[in-house]
């Protein structure tokens, strides 16, 4: 009983930095993802041929790789003094998410009606209040099952930290087996997880209950 | 003073010339129709009216006074654009209502994002709209609770909110079923009589001959013929507005 104590609190702590790197990736992710989105659609060419090719090599490499490469590389490479190497887990997560958010607001921009934008323009908006006042909510509510999606992967996602040492959860559970022989606190892990992921679940199917009064 | 003059509107897509130099001109509180088969470029002439389209060439004339030249556009910036089409109004055949907000809030947006008055008196201005069209009771309805008819009827009260000295309609009634044209063409025809200035590009003859002052008949990008209803389908001139004329009457023969 008193082990299953301390393993509780030992994975608490480490599925507090799960949270953490989870939470700073959100914050980041979504604001610089639709930045991003609006360079891929850009009318400038070799911006959007940019942008492009740049989300392209984030989405077909791992995530894995880029972790090393970003916390390595610029030692290795340009002799600079490694960065701490939870900027380095959060830096790689941004990106990475960034670019993957970026195609699902695309998605979701250019879903909406050309005849949304020119009724706004016929009524006199200017071109942020189209969007602001007019797409948005309708990106939104088109986003929100494939956001909700990669959501939940990137709460599992978090678990490649460990890849620089970065201890999450799993790292503080895997502790067990070499010190004490015991397998449980790793699937305990999955409790975790389970419970975090479900918490998500239920609030994803609430805001989209939510924006259920309007069809577009 | 015409209300209207447009003269020598040009305007092309890549090879294709869609408007081929379309002039004419149209008074106070008239109503024109704008007939022909599709392609012939009807629906590009309103959209360069709204500046929804830009047109290579030519000028457009409201009240006497040039709002667009297609040589001097360049310097148009986006406010003088967005000043400048609110002369024109215009109604979507696909009607484009904003699904997320209700009908009310549909026809005070943007009135109210233009701070035009205090948002009493544009939410009371809202609702005497709403009640011309027939709709007081789907008022705080949102747009997929309603029929296409009555989602076209706001449609022309979120257009009339904003004042605009001419109203066009871009084929109203062609996303319609046919019962339900009727009470969209009855708003346009109790419109006619406050004295409102329209264009509608439409397919439906009836109306055109009954409800306009004025016809326009055009093909291949140039106005073929126009003239008062009488004229145009009692007495066409030309080969092409017969032969047009005779195939749309068909449909209703038989």
């Amino acid at each position: 009983m008193e082990k299953f104590l301390s393993v509780t609190l030992d994975l608490a702590k480490g599925f507090g930095t799960t949270l953490q790197i989870f939470g700073l990736t959100l914050l980041f992710a979504l604001p610089i993802g639709l930045i991003i989105s609006f360079g891929s659609m850009s009318k400038f060419r070799p911006l959007r041929w940019l942008v492009r090719i740049f989300v392209w090599i984030i989405r077909g490499t791992p995530l894995m790789l880029q972790l090393i490469v970003i916390y390595y590389g610029p030692g290795l490479i340009f002799h600079w003094d490694l960065m701490p190497r939870f900027t380095a887990v959060m830096v790689a997560f941004v990106i990475n998410y960034s670019c993957y958010f970026s195609e699902i607001f695309r998605g979701g921009i250019e879903s909406v009606p050309k005849g949304q934008y020119e009724a706004g323009q016929v009524l006199g908006m200017t071109k942020s209040q189209i969007f602001f006042k007019v797409i948005l909510l309708q990106v939104i509510k088109k986003i929100v099952p494939p956001m909700s999606n990669e959501i939940i992967t990137l709460v599992k996602d978090t678990s490649l930290a460990r890849i620089i040492s970065v201890y999450e959860v799993i790292w503080n559970a895997q502790v067990y087996i070499k010190l004490d022989g015991l397998i449980w606190p790793l699937f305990y892990t999955g409790a975790f997880y389970l419970l975090f992921s479900g918490i998500l679940t239920i609030l994803f199917n609430l805001i989209e209950k939510k924006m259920n009064y309007f069809r577009g | 003073m015409s209300i209207l003059e447009v003269k020598d509107l040009r305007k092309t897509f890549g090879k294709n010339e869609i408007l081929k130099g379309i002039s004419f001109s149209l008074e106070q509180g008239e109503v024109l129709s704008i007939i022909g088969s599709s392609g012939s470029g009807k629906t590009t002439l309103l959209r360069c009216l709204n500046f929804l389209e830009f047109a290579e060439s030519g000028t457009i004339s409201v009240k006497g006074s040039e709002i667009y030249n297609g040589v001097s556009t360049m310097i148009l910036s986006d406010a003088q654009i967005r000043e400048r089409r609110l002369h024109f109004g215009l109604v979507f055949q696909s009607f484009n209502l904003f699904p997320q907000y209700n009908i009310l809030k549909n026809i005070t947006l943007a009135p109210s994002l233009m701070k035009r008055d205090t948002p009493k008196v544009i939410e009371a201005r809202a609702v005497e709209l709403i009640e011309r069209v027939g709709l007081k009771d789907r008022m705080y309805n949102y747009p997929c609770e309603l029929s296409g008819g009555q989602q076209q009827r706001v449609a022309i009260a979120r257009a009339l909110a904003l004042n605009p000295d001419i109203l066009c309609f871009d084929e109203p009634t062609s996303a319609l079923d046919p019962e339900l044209t009727g009470e969209v063409l009855k708003v346009i025809r109790e419109l006619k009589s406050s004295d409102c200035t329209m264009i509608v590009v439409t397919h439906e003859m009836e109306f055109a001959k009954n409800v306009s002052d004025k016809v326009i008949f055009m093909a291949d990008g140039i106005i073929e013929e126009t003239g008062t209803p009488k004229q145009v389908f009692e007495d066409p001139q030309s080969p092409k507005t017969r032969s047009f004329l005779s195939k749309s009457l068909e449909k209703y023969n038989d």
